[in-house]
Formats: C-alpha cells, sequence, structure tokens
C-alpha cells in the first residue's frame, strides 16, 4: 500500500511538467502578445513595448520561459505576476479558488445526494415505473445544454417568482450559490443517477445478494451494506474526476450568474494571453486531479477489500 | 452644466461590444434619460456603477482602457476640463496660457490638497509627467508627453539605450504655484490635451512605492478611495475638501465588477447595481420598454470606419474614386436602423460630434447612399483590383453582423465581391493590424482623445502617426496638418483642420461609416445621470434619492 502511493505521488512529477509545459506552448501559440494588449486599439509606443517585454521576460525562447517560470514555482513556491495587473498569481488564485470550491463543493454534493438517491430508487425498482421516470428526468438534464438551463433557472426563479436573485453578489453566500450549483451538478448529477442505477440493477441479481436475502437479513442492512458497497465502485471512479471537471469546467455556469471563481479567471486568462496565470491555474487543476485520483483508488480497497495492491 | 469628464480613450472590446443582431424599433430621442421624476435626494448617498476589473493599477498614466479610467477619473484631477460643448474649463489651474503656442504658463489654484493632505503644487505636476514619461517606469501611455521638450532624453527611441536625464528639460519650476511648459514645436490646441488622466499630478508618498500606489491610489480629485477588492469592487467616497468645479453631488460610488454586460443589465432591473455604462445587444431590443425615463439614446464622441490597408496590392495606390465608390455603396441609413437597432447615427464626416470643430456633411456625397454613381465612381477609377475586398474584424466584439451587413451592401450595389475576414479576438484583431497582414480593409474606430478636430485627423492619417495602422501616406496632407499645428490660435487651428476634412475626400483615408451612441441605463435609486463625450456617466452629478 505505501509503495503504490509512492509510486502515485512519483507519477505526479512527469504528469505535471507534461501539462504546464503542453499549457506554456499553446498560449504561445496563439496570435496575440499579452504586453501589446495592455495599449489597446490605439496603436503602440515601440519602446515601452520591447521594455515591458524585456522586464517580464517574453522577449526569451518559450523553453527558457518555461524553465524559468517552472523553477520559481518549485524552488520558491512563487507563480510570477500577471502581465497586466501586475498582482502576484497566487493572490488572483486566492481571490478565485475559495469561490470555486464552495460552488463545487455544493455542486457535488447536490451531485452525491440527489444522483445515488435517484439511481438507487430507480436500481431497485428497474423497470418500474419509478425507474422509467428517472430515466426520462436524467435523459432531459443531459440533453439541456449547461447555458438554456442556467438560463430556464434565473427566467423562472429569479424573473418570474423573484424567489433568487438574478446574480451572485460579490460576498457569495451559501444561499446565492444554490441556484449555480444546481446547473453545475446537474449534468452530472444524471451521470450519476444513471451510473448508479445500472450497477445497482445488476448486483441485484448477483450470488451474494441472493444469500444475503436467504440468510434472513433486514432490508435495510441488504441494501446500505451489501448492494451499496459494491456498486459504488464505478460510481465513487466517476465523482472523483468529476470534482476536478467542476472546479475547471465552470466557466459557463460562473459566466451566467457572475461567479467570481477559476472558471471566469480562466476565460479571461486566455484571452488576454496571460500564460502565467492560466499555467497557475492549471498547475493547480492538475494536483487536484491527481490527488482525486489517488483517493479514488485508495477508496476501492475500502470498498471492496479483494481489491490488493501489491 | 458641470463636470464633463476627461477625454480618454477606450480599449476596442469595450466600446464595440455594443453592436446587435435582431431588429428593432429604435426611436431617436436623445437626451430622454435626465431622470423626469425628480425627488428629494440624500446628498450623503453612495449608488454603484458597472465596471469591469481595471486592467492596470491604477496609476494615472498607465490607464488607458476604460475600466481603469472611469475610476483614475474619479480620484485624479487635472489643470483642466471640458464642458458637454467641448469647451475648456480651468480645474485645477487657475490659468494656462500661451503667446507662441510652444511655451505654456500654468498657474495653479493655491489651496488644492492631495487626498493625503499634502498641498498640490507645481512640483507636483512636474515630478509626477517627469517620472510617467521615464522609460524607466514603464508607463503605457508615456508618449502623451512627446510633444513636450527634452522627451527624448527620458524616453529614448531605442528600448535598450539609458534614458540621458531624469527630467524633460522642457518643464520649469518657476514658483511653488507656477510652471512653464516649453513644447518641441507650437501646437495651438496643448492645452487640451492636459485634461487627459496621463496629466494628473501625483503626491509625494506615490513614489516610495508606485506599485503599493497603483493598488490604494492618492489623488486630488472629487472622490477619495477607500478599497479595491479585486474582481468584486472598488469602493470611493467624496472628497470634502475638494475645491474643484465638479464637486460631487453624492456621498460616493461604487465600480462594480460584471463579467457580461447581460448580468449587469440584470441586476439593474432588481436593483442590485444603479448605473450602467451600455446595454448588451441581447437586451438592446426591450431595454427601452423596461426603464422607461431610465433608459438613455445620447451621441457620443466615436466614430466607426472602415480603414484600408494601403500596404496591401490591392490599394496600393489605388485611385481614391474607387474608395469613394465603395462608400457610396453602403447604405448607412438602413443598416443602423435595422442591423444596429438604431444605436447608431450615420456619419457624415471623418470628425466625430461633440468636439471642437466638428462641421456636419464635411465629406459631401460621398457618406451618401448612391447605388448607380457607386459604381460608376468605381468603373472610373479602374475598378477594385481582383474585383473582390475582405472587411476584417474580431469576433469577440459585436461587429459580426454589421460587417456582414456592410459587405452585402457593398456587393449587391456595386457587384463587388466582399468577404468577411474574422479573427477570433481583439488580440489576434491587433496583431494582424501591428504585423501589416491585413489583406484588404479592417474595422477601425476612434473615441475622442480631446475635444479637437484635429485628434480626429492629425492622429489617424498623419504619416507615422501611431492611430494611422493602414499606413496612409499623403504628403501634401501631411504639410498640410504641419501648417494647422502651427497657426497662431487655438481657433486658427481649428478651421485648418476643418479645411483639412473637407479635403479628405479627394483622398480618402478611410470610409467613414456611422457615430456611437451611449445605450445605458440606471436605477430609480437615482436621478440626474448624464454622459460624458467619452460615453461615461458623469458620475460627480448623479444624485441619489432618498
Amino acid at each position: 500500500m505505501g509503495r503504490y502511493v509512492a509510486r502515485r505521488l512519483l507519477q505526479m512529477i512527469p504528469v505535471f511538467l507534461g501539462t504546464t509545459l503542453l499549457i506554456f506552448l499553446m498560449v504561445y501559440t496563439l496570435p496575440g502578445d499579452p504586453v501589446r494588449g495592455l495599449f489597446g486599439d490605439k496603436g503602440v509606443d515601440p519602446a515601452t513595448l520591447a521594455r515591458l517585454r524585456h522586464e517580464k521576460g517574453l522577449d526569451l525562447p518559450i523553453l527558457q520561459q518555461y524553465w524559468n517560470y517552472m523553477t520559481g514555482i518549485v524552488l520558491h513556491f512563487d507563480f510570477g505576476d500577471q502581465i497586466a495587473s501586475g498582482r502576484p498569481v497566487t493572490d488572483v488564485l486566492g481571490d478565485a479558488f475559495p469561490v470555486t470550491l464552495r460552488l463545487a463543493g455544493m455542486a457535488f454534493v447536490i451531485e452525491i445526494v440527489v444522483g445515488i438517491g435517484l439511481g438507487t430508487i430507480a436500481g431497485l425498482r428497474a423497470g418500474r415505473l419509478t425507474d422509467n421516470v428517472v430515466l426520462v428526468f436524467t435523459l432531459l438534464i443531459i440533453s439541456i445544454p449547461v447555458f438554456v438551463l442556467g438560463f430556464i433557472i434565473k427566467a423562472v426563479f429569479a424573473f418570474q417568482l423573484g424567489w433568487i436573485d438574478p446574480n451572485v453578489s460579490n460576498d457569495a453566500k451559501w444561499g446565492e450559490l444554490l441556484a449555480p450549483a444546481i446547473v453545475l451538478g446537474s449534468l452530472s448529477l444524471a451521470y450519476v443517477a444513471r451510473l448508479t442505477r445500472t450497477t445497482m440493477a445488476e448486483n441485484l441479481r448477483s450470488d451474494y445478494m441472493r444469500t444475503a436475502i436467504a440468510k434472513g437479513l433486514p432490508k435495510r442492512r441488504i441494501v446500505g451494506v451489501h448492494l451499496m458497497r459494491n456498486s459504488l465502485i464505478p460510481v465513487i471512479t466517476f465523482l472523483g474526476t468529476d470534482l476536478g471537471a467542476l472546479m475547471g469546467g465552470a466557466v459557463v455556469t460562473e459566466g451566467l450568474f457572475n461567479v467570481k471563481g477559476i472558471g471566469g479567471t480562466i476565460y479571461e486568462s486566455i484571452q488576454k494571453r496571460e500564460g502565467t496565470t492560466l499555467v497557475g491555474l492549471v498547475t493547480i487543476l492538475v494536483l487536484v486531479y491527481l490527488l482525486m485520483s489517488l483517493i479514488v483508488d485508495l477508496l476501492y480497497a475500502v470498498l471492496d477489500p479483494r481489491i490488493r495492491y501489491a | 452644466m458641470r463636470g464633463a469628464k476627461s477625454a480618454k480613450w477606450v480599449a476596442g472590446a469595450a466600446i464595440i461590444a455594443l453592436a446587435a443582431t435582431a431588429c428593432g424599433g429604435g426611436d431617436d430621442d436623445a437626451d430622454k434619460g435626465k431622470g423626469s421624476a425628480k425627488g428629494a435626494v440624500n446628498a450623503d448617498g453612495i449608488f454603484s456603477v458597472e465596471v469591469g476589473e481595471p486592467q492596470n493599477p491604477l496609476q494615472p498614466a498607465n490607464t488607458m482602457e476604460s475600466n481603469g479610467s472611469i475610476v483614475t477619473d474619479a480620484i485624479f484631477s487635472q489643470l483642466v476640463d471640458y464642458d458637454p460643448s467641448g469647451k475648456l474649463e480651468m480645474i485645477n489651474a487657475e490659468s494656462v496660457d500661451t503667446k507662441d503656442s510652444k511655451l505654456w504658463t500654468v498657474k495653479l489654484k493655491k489651496d488644492w490638497k492631495f487626498h493625503d493632505g499634502t498641498p498640490v503644487t507645481a512640483e507636483s505636476y512636474i515630478k509626477a509627467w517627469n517620472w510617467a514619461a521615464n522609460i524607466k517606469n514603464n508607463q503605457t501611455n508615456a508618449s502623451w508627453f512627446g510633444d513636450i521638450k527634452g522627451f527624448t532624453d527620458v524616453h529614448p527611441e531605442d528600448a535598450k539605450a539609458k534614458p540621458k536625464a531624469d527630467a524633460m528639460s522642457g518643464l520649469k519650476k518657476v514658483d511653488d504655484y507656477t510652471f512653464t511648459i516649453e513644447l518641441n514645436a507650437p501646437l495651438p490646441y496643448f492645452s487640451y490635451k492636459l485634461g487627459y488622466t496621463v496629466f494628473s499630478p501625483l503626491p509625494e508618498s506615490f513614489y516610495a512605492d508606485p506599485k503599493a500606489a497603483g493598488e490604494k491610489p492618492v489623488g486630488n480629485g472629487a472622490y477619495k478611495f477607500v478599497s479595491w477588492d479585486h474582481k468584486k469592487q472598488i469602493k470611493v467616497v467624496r472628497n470634502d475638501d475638494y475645491k474643484g468645479l465638479d464637486k460631487a453631488k453624492n456621498g460616493g460610488v461604487i465600480f462594480k465588477n460584471y463579467t457580461t454586460l447581460e448580468t449587469a443589465y440584470e441586476d439593474l432591473k432588481s436593483g442590485n447595481v444603479d448605473v450602467l455604462r451600455q446595454i448588451g445587444p441581447k437586451d438592446l431590443p426591450v431595454y427601452r420598454s423596461d426603464l422607461g425615463d431610465r433608459a438613455v439614446d445620447k451621441p457620443y464622441s466615436a466614430i466607426q470606419t472602415i480603414a484600408v490597408a494601403f500596404y496591401t496590392d490591392q490599394f496600393k495606390g489605388i485611385d481614391p474614386k474607387v474608395l469613394q465608390g465603395l462608400s457610396m455603396g453602403i447604405d448607412r441609413a438602413t443598416i443602423t436602423k435595422t442591423v444596429l437597432q438604431g444605436t447608431r447615427e450615420p456619419a457624415t464626416g471623418w470628425v466625430a460630434q461633440g468636439v471642437l470643430g466638428f462641421q456636419k456633411d464635411a465629406a459631401g456625397d460621398v457618406t451618401k447612399y448612391d447605388p448607380a454613381k457607386a459604381k460608376a465612381l468605381i468603373k472610373e477609377g479602374g475598378g477594385v483590383p481582383g474585383n473582390k475586398i475582405s472587411i476584417q474584424f474580431n469576433a469577440d466584439g459585436g461587429h459580426k453582423e454589421w460587417v456582414e451587413a456592410v459587405c452585402n451592401s457593398i456587393t449587391q450595389s456595386t457587384g463587388v465581391k466582399c468577404a468577411t475576414d474574422s479573427k477570433a479576438d481583439f488580440q489576434a484583431d491587433t496583431n494582424a493590424r501591428d504585423a501589416k497582414e491585413v489583406k484588404s480593409l479592417y474595422r477601425s474606430g476612434w473615441v475622442l482623445d480631446y475635444p479637437v478636430n484635429a485628434n480626429f485627423i492629425s492622429d489617424l492619417f498623419r504619416t507615422g502617426a501611431a492611430g494611422n495602422q493602414g499606413d496612409f501616406t499623403n504628403k501634401g496632407l501631411d504639410a498640410e496638418i504641419k501648417k494647422a499645428d502651427s497657426a497662431a490660435s487655438l481657433d486658427e487651428s481649428v478651421a485648418a483642420y476643418q479645411k483639412i476634412e473637407k479635403e479628405l475626400v479627394n483622398y480618402m483615408p478611410s470610409i467613414p461609416l456611422w457615430y456611437y451612441k451611449v445605450n445605458a441605463g440606471y436605477s430609480e435609486k437615482v436621478q440626474n445621470v448624464d454622459y460624458a463625450q467619452d460615453g461615461d456617466p458623469i458620475l460627480t452629478q448623479i444624485e441619489v434619492k432618498k
């Protein structure tokens, strides 16, 4: 087990280097220059432009820029400064991350509770009316694009009924985040429900279930321990990677509800060709992904003792 | 009417976001939004304005885009400002005089103080300008000091060269409240430039840590800086010691950050933000009926044009008649009414409204829609090489619809094939322009820097001017511009530029399309909301209702 974890942690190093280098190269190949962008539409003063580029090290070859940036991160935990505002990237991330964490956390909880709940109900009643209702419901959610769903929620609950404010205010209170969290979590929620339902329905017919029922165990124990524990393995795999996706992929939802989180910051950094900010964000997201998949793998052992790590 | 805000320019993406898609009515009652129902006023009331996150730290010489300049303009006052008709008024200056347009004498009002209590003196200006112009400090607006004698000593053209001096020789202190500015050459309208944010004074505390000062600016303006919660909001409160003409009629302003114009508009309707600077394309068809009296529809000093890449094989040495013909093939009236939903007004010249020297119909017949004549002119001029043109634009700025409409209009009326050349975003668009890679024509626009017609001519069509990205060049015109710049008085210079504008028809340096309008709105909480020449709300005038 210890060796397994160590190996997984060592694997993180090439993944970390590879992803950051890729992002660096991709931003670099986009047309447009972040310093030129500071001057806007009306033409530039070439001398100031050249000096700014030199000062930020943007006139160096791309691999050298990458080297400088990575050594800064690794040796000094220095993520560099934003090109436009001159703010340290760590500050920018520190502003955006708590909001996104809260939003993603809420979406994640909704996803787990409602998704697994619906999946369990449908799975236990496979083929009956409840199952079909859940099937139609999840199909509907999967097929509606996120921005349409967000728009419908806003139109109905904010403009028609007036129950919620249309947009999240600067404090990003829990109550305000509810609507965007539902929108953000809904797509994955549907997948979680479908996954849970299928594995549940399959496992219901397995031998150990028949044995458990034959032993005369109470229903709560049969479903809660014997069935759930085995059925949740694929669901956990999905949930693990999904938390990463929730944090990085919230561009549309965050834009729609004016949430000042990671999604918006990523979008803005791409637009302004802010390579350093982007790499900083992606580095952290990569770490989140790696950590989550490690936790998922460790959870397997807990859920199914047959799985051993050599 | 006091307190039109200083002129400044707006980074492309901000102003252009106005263009629209669907059809809709557009009644033209400008100035409707002056606030009809006047209520009791709370003089200490605070209201909020929609903005985006400022791009740069809030240093006056480093702020050129609109999100930052609306804040720096609130915190800093300059020597002069303009009234809504474009006339100069003294703010921090007692007087700005010159005899020969080359040596200017500035006398300051003596009782002015910075927000930290230190007095505003001649030194505050001289030192600030020298600091901002110095290439070592990398201020994006440094080139604005280029008129002043000795600028090249502190800002050499070669980026690697070290500045020869720390101060410009043209700036001299006479006494604590008087200084002189000597220019490289006479410039009758130089005093108008002094209202631009870049010419703000700075307090002594600034130089100790300019970076920190950009996060927490100390100015001399109508509002004092309170806090900047990055990407969320910036708060300023009224400066009670303010001695300027444009003293605030409210307690302060919160500049609230929005990711999109649509979300800001939703918040306006639900009362979470008070003043908008513009309405998003999606809401343009409904905003007049949604807001009623509180909908704003007012012209401001900016113009949209189609610029010509004169460096291409296609347009090198082109007969201006061809461009005249293309211009006459565009049905401006219909496009502004339908595609742009009445948010623009067809242009009749190259100089925008609201600036000194604006004249109606300066371009004569060239901006009138006349397919027959358009065809004839293009034929007379030898036709468009290849009989095919393209118009480059940035797809993220909401230009697509009108560029397509203009293209169709040209093809229909003249038979010249026209394609749109879309660049993914503003960055890619400017990239192609800087690298001289525009294939044929490109969309261009200009918001005033200072309200004099020279700004729309000299800064755009002079050989080598920063705004002249299409490489238009004409020796005769350059000579006339030089003559207009060295005219004995401001009036003569303006008149000379008016004459030049009338002659532009013979050169066609660009094809004027339409003037911009402010399409915005405000909440029930505020009144007396008006917009200045640069399209920004005049913050100091706004009153908060009880």
